[in-house]
Order: C-alpha cells, then sequence, then structure tokens
C-alpha cells in the first residue's frame, strides 16, 4: 500500500440524528393514517361527515406519509450514515444536508395540507400539485449534489454495493418524477396532466411500479447489505452475488410497470411484455433474500437475542415474499382474479410493514446506540415490539388474502343454468368482506402500537444517553482517478462481463422506449373517434371535483374484456373512449363498483341522492356522505382557464367554446336542475357542485358504448 | 406527440448512465478483490478514540 499522508476527518452525525428522529414521527402519522381510513372501510361513520376526513382524501395521505415521510426519511438517515463510513468521508456540504432535511419536512407538511384540502392530481402515489412536485425535484436534486460530492471526496477506492443500490436510487427516481409529473398547470394548485387516457396509464404506472422499486426497494437493498452485515459483524455472504443482484435488478425493474394494467385497454403485446419482465424479477430478488439471509448464517442465536437482527431477518423474509407474490400477481390468469382486490392491498403491505418497516426498526435499534453511544434502553421491549408488528402484519396480510379472493371470485361468480351472474349486486360482494375489514384494522392497530413501542424504546435510550465527544477518524487520501468513463486510455476495456453488460443496457434503453413510444405515437392508440366528444365546461368541472374527493381509491373507470365484468358493467372499455381524460381516472382497486359506464344507467335523482346519503340507494353501502356538494358552489369562472389550458394540450375546443364556457355551463346546469325539480329539489341548488359531478357521472361511458374496437383486439393475433 | 421529443431521449439516456457507470466500474478495477471489500465495511467505523481505547 502506498503510504499517502493520514488524514483526519469527522462524520456529520448530527444530520443523521435530525432524519432518524423525522422517521419515528413519520411513521407513526403514517400508521395512525393507516389505522384512520381502514377503520373508514369497516364502518363508514367514522368519515365523520367531514371534507379532510373522508377516505378518498385521507387514503392518498396514508401512501404517499408511507412511503415519502417515513421510508424516505428512514432512507435518507441510512444513506447518509453508511455514505460517509463507506466513503470514509464526511458529507459534501453541512448546508446542503440541512436544506435537504428541512426542505424535505417542508414537502411533507405542505402534502399534508394540500392533499386534504383537496389539492391532488389523482394520479396514484403521484398526488401531488404542481408547485410540491417541483419543490421534490429541488430537493431531490440538493440529496444528489450532496451525494455524488462524498462519493468524489471519498478515500476508500472502492465502490462497495450499497452505493450501487443508492446510485440507481438517485437517477432513476429523479427521471420517474420529473417524467410523470409533467403538468400543465391551470391554477396555484390545479393542473392537467399532459398525457392523456392510455398514454398517462402507463406513464403513470411506469412511475408507480417503479417508485415501489427504486423508492422502496432499491435503496433498502443498498441498506440491507451496508447494515445487516454491520450488526452480525459479518460480510455479506457473497459479494458476488450481491454484485450480480444490483446490475440484473435495475436493468429489469424499470420494465415491469405494465403488470398494473393487465386486461386494460393498454395494448396486449406490452401487458404481456410487462408480465414476463415481472416474472423474470423472481431470480434477482430471490438472489438477494438469499444473500441477506445467508448472511446471518452463524449467528441465529444473536438473531434470537437482538430486536435488531431480528427485524432484519423478518424484513429480508418478507422481501421475499412480496418478491414472490408480485410477480405470481403479474401473471395474466392471476391477475384476472386478484386485480381490483384487496390482495393487492395486502400485497403492498407485506412490502411496506414487513419489509421497509422491518429494516427501518432494525437500522434504528442499530444506528441509534451508535450514535448516541449508549445501549438500547430495553431489549425485551424490543422484542414485544416484534411479535406485536409480526401478529399485527399476519392479520393484516392474511384477511387480506380472504378478503381479496373471497371479492375475487364472487364477482366472476356464474350460475352454469342460466348464465347470470350469481351475486349481480355489487354490494353483496362488499357487505361478505366487511368481517374482514375488521381483522385488518385491529392488525394494522398492532402495527401502529408496535411502532409507538419502539419510539417510547428509541426516546428513553436517547434521554438516558450522556453527552459524548465527536469522533475522529483517519484515513489516508486516495490518488484521483487517472481518468474518468471511457477516457481511461492505458487499460483495454476487456471481458465478456463488460460485453454483456453492455449489451443489457442497450436492450433496456431500446426496450424501454418500444415500451412507452408506440402508445405515444401510434395513431391506432390515440385515434380520434368521431363519436368521443371532449367533456362539457360543466362536465369538466364535475369530472375535477371527482378527481378532488379521490373517488379513484375507490372506484375504477376500465371494464376489462371478460364475460362476468361486462355482464356486470356493461361493453368492455377501449383506448379512443380516454383521450380527453388528464389524467386518467381507471383506479386500481373496486371497493365500490367499476363506474366506467355508468352514465344514464340511473336518473340524475339517484345520483343526487346517493352523494347526499349512499345508503338511500343502496342500504349497506360503506361509501361516506359527500354533504359539501351540496353547499359548495361550483367555480365557473374558472372554467374558461380550464378549457383553454385543456386546448393547449390538444383537446379541441374551439375559441367560442372557450369563450362562451360560462354561458354552456349554466345552461347544462339548468338542464340537470329541471330534472331534479321534478324529485323535489330546489332551483337555488342549479350551482351547486353536486350538479356539475351528476353532468360528469352521467357522461361517464355513454359515447364510447357502441364505437368499434381499434386497439385491443388487434393485438391478439 | 410532444412527449416523445422528453420520453426518447430520457430513456435511451437512463440506459446509457448504466452503461457508463458499469464500464467505468469495471475500468477503475472496483472488482478486483471482492472478499477484502466485503470485508472492510465490518471495520469502517473505528474511530481513534476507539481504537485508542482498544491499545
Amino acid at each position: 500500500m502506498t503510504t499517502s499522508k493520514l488524514e483526519s476527518f469527522r462524520y456529520d452525525d448530527k444530520i443523521v440524528k435530525f432524519f432518524i428522529i423525522a422517521t419515528m414521527v413519520w411513521g407513526a402519522v403514517a400508521m395512525l393514517l393507516g389505522v384512520t381510513i381502514a377503520f373508514q372501510l369497516a364502518d363508514w361513520r367514522l368519515n365523520l361527515g367531514l371534507e379532510w376526513m373522508t377516505f378518498g382524501r385521507m387514503r392518498p395521505l396514508h401512501t404517499n406519509a408511507a412511503i415519502f415521510a417515513f421510508a424516505g426519511n428512514g432512507i435518507f438517515a441510512g444513506v447518509y450514515y453508511s455514505m460517509q463510513r463507506l466513503c470514509k468521508a464526511r458529507l459534501f456540504s453541512d448546508k446542503l444536508s440541512r436544506v435537504h432535511f428541512w426542505g424535505w419536512q417542508l414537502i411533507i407538511v405542505s402534502a399534508a395540507i394540500s392533499l386534504l384540502s383537496g389539492a391532488t392530481t389523482g394520479k396514484e402515489y403521484a398526488e401531488l400539485e404542481w408547485p410540491i412536485d417541483i419543490a421534490i425535484t429541488v430537493i431531490w436534486v440538493v440529496f444528489a449534489v450532496n451525494f455524488f460530492g462524498t462519493l468524489f471526496n471519498r478515500r476508500e477506492k472502492h465502490i462497495y454495493v450499497a452505493i450501487w443500490f443508492y446510485i440507481a436510487t438517485i437517477i432513476t427516481v429523479a427521471v420517474l418524477h420529473i417524467v410523470n409529473s409533467l403538468e400543465f398547470p391551470v391554477s396555484f394548485m390545479k393542473s392537467y396532466s399532459i398525457y392523456a387516457g392510455v398514454q398517462d396509464a402507463l406513464v403513470q404506472w411506469w412511475y408507480g411500479h417503479n417508485a415501489v422499486a427504486f423508492f422502496l426497494t432499491t435503496p433498502f437493498l443498498g441498506l440491507m447489505y451496508y447494515f445487516i452485515p454491520k450488526a452480525a459483524k459479518r460480510p455479506v455472504y457473497s459479494y458476488r452475488l450481491s454484485i450480480i443482484h444490483f446490475w440484473s435488478l435495475v436493468f429489469i425493474y424499470i420494465w415491469a410497470g405494465p403488470h398494473h394494467l393487465l386486461y386494460s385497454s393498454l395494448p396486449n403485446w406490452v401487458q404481456t411484455l410487462g408480465m414476463v419482465f415481472s416474472v423474470a424479477l423472481w431470480a434477482p430478488s430471490w438472489g438477494g433474500m438469499i444473500n441477506g439471509l445467508l448472511t446471518l448464517r452463524g449467528a441465529w442465536d444473536q438473531v434470537r437475542r437482538e430486536p435488531m437482527l431480528k427485524f432484519m431477518a423478518a424484513a429480508v423474509t418478507f422481501y421475499g415474499m412480496a418478491t414472490f407474490e408480485g410477480p405470481l400477481l403479474s401473471i395474466k390468469s392471476f391477475n384476472s382474479l386478484a386485480h381490483y382486490t384487496d390482495w393487492i392491498v395486502g400485497h403492498v403491505h407485506s412490502g411496506t410493514i414487513g419489509w421497509n418497516y422491518f429494516l427501518i426498526a432494525g437500522i434504528l435499534y442499530y444506528l441509534v446506540p451508535q450514535l448516541w453511544r449508549t445501549k438500547i434502553y430495553s431489549k425485551e421491549l424490543g422484542q414485544m415490539q416484534f411479535w406485536t408488528a409480526t401478529i399485527g402484519l399476519a392479520l393484516y396480510i392474511v384477511s387480506m388474502w380472504i378478503a381479496g379472493v373471497t371479492q375475487g371470485l364472487m364477482w366472476r361468480a356464474v350460475e352454469p343454468d342460466t348464465g347470470n351472474l350469481v351475486y349481480p349486486h355489487f354490494i353483496e360482494t362488499v357487505v361478505r368482506i366487511v368481517p374482514m375489514y375488521w381483522v385488518r384494522a385491529i392488525g394494522g392497530t398492532l402495527v401502529l402500537i408496535s411502532f409507538i413501542m419502539m419510539i417510547y424504546n428509541l426516546y428513553k435510550t436517547i434521554k438516558n444517553a450522556g453527552e459524548h465527544e465527536e469522533e475522529v477518524f483517519q484515513a489516508p487520501a486516495i490518488e484521483k482517478s487517472k481518468g474518468f468513463l471511457f477516457f481511461k486510455k492505458h487499460r483495454e476495456l476487456e471481458g465478456l462481463p463488460l460485453i454483456f453488460t453492455i449489451l443489457v443496457v442497450i436492450a433496456i434503453g431500446v426496450g424501454s422506449a418500444i415500451e412507452i413510444i408506440p402508445s405515444l405515437v401510434s395513431t391506432k392508440f390515440i385515434q380520434k373517434n368521431e363519436a368521443i366528444t371532449p367533456y362539457t365546461p360543466l362536465e369538466l368541472a364535475g369530472r375535477d371535483i371527482y378527481i378532488r374527493e379521490g373517488c379513484y381509491t375507490c372506484h375504477s373507470q376500465m371494464i376489462r374484456p371478460m364475460a362476468a365484468e361486462t355482464m356486470r358493467y356493461g361493453k368492455y372499455s377501449k383506448a379512443a373512449e380516454f383521450v380527453y381524460d388528464r389524467p386518467f381516472q381507471w383506479g386500481s382497486r373496486r371497493i365500490g363498483p367499476d363506474i366506467a359506464r355508468v352514465g344514464g344507467k340511473y336518473p340524475h335523482m339517484w345520483h343526487y341522492r346517493h352523494m347526499w346519503d349512499p345508503r338511500e340507494v343502496t342500504l349497506d353501502s360503506i361509501m361516506p356522505k359527500y354533504p359539501w356538494l351540496f353547499s359548495k358552489k361550483t367555480d365557473y369562472q374558472v372554467l374558461p382557464k380550464k378549457l383553454k389550458v385543456m386546448a393547449a394540450l390538444g383537446v379541441p375546443y374551439g375559441s367560442e367554446q372557450i369563450e362562451n364556457a360560462v354561458a354552456n355551463a349554466k345552461e347544462q346546469a339548468e338542464e340537470i336542475i329541471a330534472a331534479l325539480e321534478e324529485g323535489g329539489v330546489e332551483n337555488k341548488m342549479k350551482d351547486k357542485q353536486i350538479v356539475a359531478l351528476i353532468a360528469y357521472l352521467q357522461r361517464l361511458g355513454v359515447e364510447g358504448r357502441d364505437i368499434e374496437d381499434e386497439s385491443t383486439q388487434e393485438e391478439e393475433e | 406527440m410532444n412527449i416523445l421529443i422528453f420520453l426518447i431521449p430520457i430513456s435511451i439516456l437512463l440506459g446509457l448512465t448504466f452503461v457508463a457507470l458499469c464500464f467505468w466500474s469495471i475500468n477503475n478495477e472496483q472488482y478486483e478483490d471482492l472478499d477484502l471489500n466485503a470485508e472492510k465495511i465490518i471495520f469502517d467505523d473505528e474511530s481513534l478514540r476507539r481504537l485508542n481505547d482498544d491499545k
């Protein structure tokens, strides 16, 4: 070893402590929100009749809080701690670290306020409106600069595999977020997606799936490869396998998104491609899972004693379980049963609770004593936490399996003699699984309690810790690299692994392109069918109310081409029907029935009463009441602006239509109120939001009922 | 579709980035001694104080 001079340095552990505390706070908030909405599904009265307390607004907040606030802060804590040690260098800039921390917390708070107040883009896991999207981009860049700056300053030549996982996270999340969030602002907190219909769906789930892959998986795998060896005091079982795990995962993951859109109006071959790559993910995922578990070989007695290792071992096990279940659910025949059911909900929670929460718990039990130089307050409490969480999660997953399979089978049950649906009333399939909603809510409560146990345990640990000096570390500086990328002249590029890698990456680049682009360019998929007209101004206003209330969290707008489905809902959905949908509202879960063709199915008065109190028309409905739609006025004045933005995005609104938007909307409201007046509704209700919403609901799927199918079926050839 | 102007370069850029990174890592002799590098991290937080304590 060339003995260059030893350099002394300190680590910025304060920022790690900040992120740890934020992780605990937001974890509790995210889980409390989850428990609240779980009980709301079990008993609708818990929506309390309050605008901001309804399931449709709370659910996006829960998912955003769990992913970006809880897991996000956990990632930053773990990454900032391990990066400094792996690089033997202090974080690039203390200032950037602070901007990163406070910026991220500010984003979380503004997300909470805006989502509850109804400002949402209506795209799952990307619900935040455009100003917050911009803030996220800025803070992410701050994180990236801080991260790569640290990497550049490193005193350790080798880049440990964990760092590679972090790099993939930073690069990919940036690209996903920016591409999916491209939107055209209407006002300060309202925008329209630049993509429409099928394209929007494809871009959204390319994002949505990879948010799971590159926000909830790759950074956590990096953390796993760092913290499990550290906690178990032994190197990773196979470092070679971990490297293979990394490269294969980053190349395959990006393709799997279309498995969220199986049997939808997406071109069939894209669906199949998504399915094939999802199944291929089995190999690297399980390779990594086995590698993580085997790292604990010979340390099993410690796993028994140490809650820290117990959580890590369970986390990796759940990672294995979730990554087994995921590809399984991506197989079309499985998906046809499980899609839109609670099975999916159980699946994501085995991931976010079993894998993300448990790994974060393991890491916190490692980090807090390290950083505060003390011992864990109570290992017994840690054990108790572990079992409470595990039992709670088991209740959650099992109840959701039962609910999902039960409901899926009921939806498709057909009487063999008559060929009719066995359960023609959707509500029958809801009532049947409500007991499982109670079990799930109890399971979720146990998980929340377990988390509070950890907060108490760590709080006591920190409180008992004494003062201590900042530690000084020493390491020799490394020679700055002699070249960069391809510019290193003195060494030939060689070896099969390299050639293999190049081929794979080229395949990825071309592949991603051909997966997304055809549906963007091909006139076949965006062909404007003459029968499909743009929304009228009032319908558009109604649609924005639909988005605001988060209706898509419970109702899908995508009838799949299956007999049981078309019998229940009407003719299956076609790509051409969605060309003016910005954003698309296909949804991912049917807590209530699909409403792609609800237009014209019931009279106006039915919708009026339904929104006032769903139980007036469906006795056992679990849907919340929406009384504020009857007191709030439709904002007519913003309509010309909305139409103008839509026109800029390519919707064929003429200048005359834009000018007359307000008058046109009022005219249509007049027609609807005339019909409602027969049912005893007063004329003064015509300017209320309920009328706009009825206008939207009554046009859903009407025009598309009889059009020729030009996309999905042709692909069968 | 104007989207293409974004999507095509972005998809290709992402792929190329990982190609470049993979090239670099192999070229930089990152994978020459895997056993040593796997073990090194176990001892990465030996500060001066802890080293002195051990003496």
